[in-house]
């Protein structure tokens, strides 16, 4: 059996911090020297930790590849694991620098909330699973059943407007943590659990019997999930922007982890150079140093690594509107340069 | 007198019958007194017999001492190395554990002078002086100082932070509730009012709402460059939210001084704020320390509401254990094991508060 | 008290302006702090965009609500919202302020009761549930208890029609056929009769002497005249049994986990408080007045009613309100099982568009006002009832 150091259902607790909200996050990040992310309360795949105590995920590597591009360090990140409900407020409020949390673009946030959202790193869609004695196979034919979703998401409003659009009557019973949620969930308290559906496959998994849960085919939302900073500083909107647009360019330009220092002093592509550093200063542009990418895309790797280390392998996600735009996906990052 | 007078001899005195003293008679008097009494005794033991074996079996006897979850889910009993598993994390949270012995010597530091406050060794100044040394000397221990690595506020957890929580709310809202009731009770109309403002205020609302706001709203209220951590804000509601009980209770006591002390007071010439400070404040204490108990057997309670806000007390890590996938299904013994800290401790509070009763000054009235 | 009346004449002295001018710059500063406070507000919820006002309560919730009295979709408002939070509040209170004194006055004579088994059991519950938070009691129950009973499709059916289920405990609901409103005016007069003739006779037995039983005779005169309505409309109300259909059961009364768990553990907890109460009640009375009556040859029953009770309850009924009070403000432990009632939805709301400042205060209003009401109640009980000397 394995102890777990971190648990971490805490909300956001920052130390005494210096400097305001609005400007000059990078100056404070860079004084700290370390980064404050938020993250999940343990969610497998995206923020999670693991054994060891260190957290492991998509999430989590994201925001590796952020600290490595400002600060050279991919372990200078401070984990601050957040609940549902509080991860707007802890990066509005400047108690985090970034939250990469699952966390679903849409207007009323990106423009009522004091947050900004800076680039997409995981299309996701919201879904239904069932115990597979309940013998259901659409979630139109859950008429009457009780659904087990947490609160602040925007999973809980899904729910209810997919229940009025197709005239099902749907009993929410709603839960403060997604882990109770999915406890209860298990536990028999609800016909059905809903949430995204990388988490359904994720949840699936620690399950005592997996299959005896099935995930019903609908995707009633889209759930594009992205970073958050905070609203009005625009620089430091555009350094994590920028990072994601490079891990999924990476990917794109074929730098692997392993292949980025030789790609670096050697590569004939232009892009490649320009991302990397070696001609031009594409780091300047946001205030970072020139080997920017470089050190992000050694820490953490490309996109498809990231990917295939944490979702793949241990909870069997195939790429599907993940993959890049050349490989039928939709991920189409940005030109750098 | 001649010698065939016969002398009365009492003969021995027999013992009462049976069925007036000892066992026998006491069953008859307590338990089958009257047709009633006999139906509720047998009615209570029914349900004795049903509930009580199960209950022992399900803990001691089917129960898993050693092992791991296959264990415990095979011989179906209560799961104590579920328990032993998550010790450290339910007394301490997240807090590194090669650094545990420092909320060890702190723990050892508090069952010390809590030792000597209850037998009465300590007392007067000293004793003031001494429990008020305490949380900042754990500040130290805990956060680190003075060299010892630094631990941040967001690790601290378990039982260590409910205790901490209530000590510092404790130590610091007794004077504050002091100075509110001496503002309620002999203060100017301004500072009366706001002391009565205050007071209802933060009596006639739910401590989650004063809770939600440290939380949410007190960020709010401070400029924008200053962040106050969220352990620190919590801290400051509950201290607020205790002040305000406190100065209920003081203000019983010192509705039960005489007038006459402070007359005579004033009329040996004793300014008004030293008769405030040594005549009224000492004997209106004096005579609350049983409620004062009682506020601080609430205020420990009360620091389970923290998960709501979402600090991972004692109460907050059993709810998590309980959660761990690698445990799943033992959410009882968790339940069980919180129950029993929690019973200890404001159990004994409370044989505390019955102990300061019986010496207490109206105990010594004739 | 005279020890804070100044011995200055009212009027310009050295003494009232010395007061005047502390109490002026008490006020000062605490203004001046209020006003900081405030223009630090607005400053940060113009930083992160957060809107003020009140507007938001007309905008749609889209949020679901898992139980709640009235009718609710989640098109309605947010302050449609807030009030199905608030009425779960009161209802959820007024169901446990009820069960909670019956609970506790059993308790509390339990307590004192010469069955020393009785009496020990009494304790053991009393000191186990004043020793333990509510929080814990609560999540003991939801989880462990609760949790433990089967699925509805192999729900506890206890008598016909009521069953205990993981996903509640359903009961039949009564539903109102034709006749029925001509039934309720008829019950409501035949309560009129009783009460009427329960007066008459108190008036008849102090002005005659003679026995007439007045509350007996005026339940009976309430009870014959209401059955004879029911029959004589033709039996207008009806049951509605639940049934068990797809996932769950349809129809008849249904009592969410949720809601059962909150009730049965603010009952058990705010019960001992009101047996020590009751307790304390019953002991401050002085053996001497028992042991009289009893001794004039008064009947128990009358002892009980007339010489124990008045005496007890003026000890026992301004405890009690207090712990009413403190019902209400731990029904607030709602949020953490995940029953709607106002902190829970308010909080929701809050986590959905940020207007903290607004829901709290809201928060407090409503607190404030119940603790209002309650002491006023308090106060005309202590005034009307309890404190009638001779």
């Amino acid at each position: 059996m394995h102890k777990i150091m971190k648990l971490g259902t805490i909300a956001a607790t920052a130390m005494v911090a210096a400097g305001a909200v609005s400007a000059g996050t990078l100056e404070k990040v860079r004084e700290a020297g370390e980064l404050a992310c938020g993250v999940s309360e343990g969610v497998p795949g995206f923020s999670n930790p693991n054994s060891d105590g260190v957290w492991v995920g998509l999430d989590a590597d994201f925001c590796r590849a952020v600290a490595a591009a400002v600060l050279g360090d991919a372990n200078a990140v401070r984990y601050v694991p957040l609940a549902s409900k509080q991860k707007v407020l802890a990066v509005s409020s400047g108690q985090v620098d970034m939250t990469s949390r699952t966390t679903t673009w849409t207007m009323k946030r990106d423009s009522a909330e004091g947050v900004d959202f800076t680039a997409v790193v995981y299309y996701d869609g919201q879904g239904f699973m069932v115990s597979a004695e309940a013998g259901i196979n659409s979630a139109k034919e859950m008429d009457g059943a009780t659904v087990c979703v947490t609160t602040g998401t925007t999973t809980e409003l899904n729910l209810a407007d997919f229940g009025r659009a197709n005239n099902l009557s749907l009993e929410p019973v709603v839960f403060e943590g997604k882990r109770e949620a999915v406890d209860a969930y298990a536990s028999g308290r609800c016909d059905a659990l809903t949430t995204d559906m990388s988490q359904l496959a994720a949840f699936r998994t620690s399950f005592a019997d997996p299959s005896a849960h099935k995930i019903l085919p609908e995707v009633i939302s889209k759930e594009p999930l992205a970073p958050l900073v905070a609203h009005g500083d625009n620089q430091w909107k555009d350094i994590v922007t920028w990072v994601v647009y490079g891990i999924i360019t990476a990917e794109e330009l074929g730098v692997t982890q392993a292949n980025v220092a030789d790609m670096a002093a050697n590569s004939a592509d232009p892009s490649v150079q320009r991302m990397l550093g070696s001609s031009g200063d594409t780091g300047g542009f946001i205030g970072l140093s020139s080997t920017w990418m470089l050190d992000a895309i050694s820490a953490v790797g490309n996109y498809g690594e990231i990917y295939e280390r944490n979702l793949t392998e241990t909870l069997g996600l195939e790429r599907g509107l993940n993959a890049q735009w050349k490989d039928g996906g939709i991920l189409y990052a940005m030109p750098i340069r | 007198m001649d010698d065939n007078t016969i002398i009365f001899q009492p003969a021995p005195a027999r013992p009462a019958p049976s069925s007036r003293v000892g066992p026998r008679a006491w069953l008859r008097a307590n338990l089958f007194g009257g047709w009633k009494d006999t139906v509720v005794t047998l009615i209570l033991l029914a349900i004795l017999a049903l509930t009580l074996p199960g209950l022992v079996d399900w803990m001691f006897v089917r129960a898993t001492f050693f092992g791991d979850a296959d264990n415990c889910r095979q011989a179906g009993g209560a799961c104590w190395p579920f328990i032993v598993d998550k010790f450290n994390v339910l007394m301490m949270g997240v807090y590194p554990q090669e650094l545990g012995w420092r909320p060890a010597v702190c723990a050892i530091a508090l069952i010390v002078l809590a030792a000597l406050t209850y037998t009465n060794r300590v007392r007067g100044i000293v004793l003031i002086v001494a429990w008020a040394i305490l949380p900042v000397f754990a500040l130290f221990m805990i956060g680190g100082a003075f060299g010892m690595r630094e631990v941040d506020q967001s690790l601290w957890g378990g039982l260590m932070l409910s205790i901490m929580l209530a000590l510092v709310g404790v130590i610091v809202s007794i004077p504050l509730g002091v100075l509110l009731a001496l503002g309620r009770y002999y203060g100017p109309p301004v500072v009366k009012s706001l002391c009565v403002a205050f007071i209802e205020l933060l009596r006639g609302v739910p401590l989650i709402t004063i809770l939600f706001m440290a939380s949410v709203m007190m960020p709010l209220f401070l400029p924008p460059d200053l962040v106050i951590n969220n352990l620190l804000r919590i801290q400051i509601a509950m201290i607020l939210f205790s002040a305000a009980y406190m100065a209920e209770v003081v203000r019983g006591g010192l509705q039960a001084i005489p007038a006459g002390q402070t007359e005579a007071a004033l009329a040996l010439g004793v300014s008004r704020a030293r008769t405030i400070a040594f005549i009224v404040v000492p004997q209106a204490l004096r005579h609350v320390l049983p409620p004062l108990v009682g506020r601080c057997i609430a205020l420990f309670k009360d620091t389970s509401l923290v998960i709501i806000v979402g600090l991972l007390d004692f109460l907050g890590m059993i709810k998590n254990a309980s959660l761990d996938t690698t445990w799943l299904g033992f959410q009882a013994e968790a339940y069980v094991f919180a129950a029993f800290v929690y019973w200890l401790i404001c159990y004994s509070l409370s044989l505390y508060g019955r102990e300061l009763e019986r010496r207490g000054p109206s105990a010594q009235k004739r | 008290m005279s020890f804070t009346k100044r011995t200055a004449k009212p009027g310009f002295s050295v003494q009232n302006i010395g007061s005047a001018l502390s109490q002026a710059v008490v006020l000062t500063v605490v203004l001046g702090i209020v006003y900081v406070l405030f223009t630090n507000t607005q400053e940060n919820l113009a930083l992160r965009g957060i809107e003020s006002g009140f507007e938001f309560l007309d905008h749609e919730a889209g949020l679901p609500i898992g139980d709640s009295l009235i009718e609710y979709n989640p098109t309605r408002s947010y302050g449609y919202a807030f009030l199905v939070g608030i009425l779960n509040t009161l209802f959820v209170s007024f169901l446990a302020v009820v069960f909670a004194t019956i609970l506790g006055v059993f308790v509390g004579i339990a307590r004192v009761s010469h069955n020393w088994l009785l009496a020990k059991v009494a304790a053991i519950y009393v000191e186990t549930l004043r020793n333990l938070p509510l929080l814990l009691t609560l999540f003991f129950i939801y989880s462990v208890v609760l949790a433990a009973l089967p699925h509805p499709r192999a729900a506890i059916e206890l008598v016909e029609g009521v069953y205990l289920s993981k996903r509640g405990f359903y009961l039949p609901r009564p539903m109102a056929e034709a006749g029925f409103s001509i039934f309720l005016t008829a019950a409501l007069a035949a309560l009129a009769l009783g009460l009427g003739f329960w007066r008459w006779a108190v008036t008849y037995k102090m002005r005659t002497g003679r026995p007439m039983p007045g509350f007996w005779g005026g339940l009976g005169i309430f009870v014959i005249l209401t059955g004879l309505a029911y029959l004589a409309t033709g039996r207008p109300i009806s049951s509605e049994l639940p049934v068990y259909a797809g996932f769950n059961f349809k129809g008849g009364l249904a009592m969410k986990p949720e809601f059962a768990s909150l009730l049965i553990g603010l009952v058990l907890y705010t019960a001992a408080y009101i047996g020590e109460n009751v307790r304390s009640g019953i002991q401050s009375v002085q053996a001497g007045q028992i042991e009289a009556a009893n001794a004039l040859g008064v009947s128990n029953a009358v002892v009980t009613r007339k010489v124990l009770l008045p005496q007890a309850l003026r000890v026992t009924i301004p405890a009690t309100t207090n712990d009413y009070a403190s019902l209400v403000k731990n029904s607030s432990l709602a949020v953490a099982i995940g029953y709607p009632d106002m902190v829970s939805i308010g909080g929701t709301i809050i986590g959905q568009n940020g207007q903290a400042v607004e829901i709290i205060g809201m928060w407090m209003a409503v607190y404030l006002t119940i603790n209002l009401i309650i002491s006023l109640g308090m106060n005309y009980l202590n005034a009307r009832v309890l404190h009638v000397e001779r």
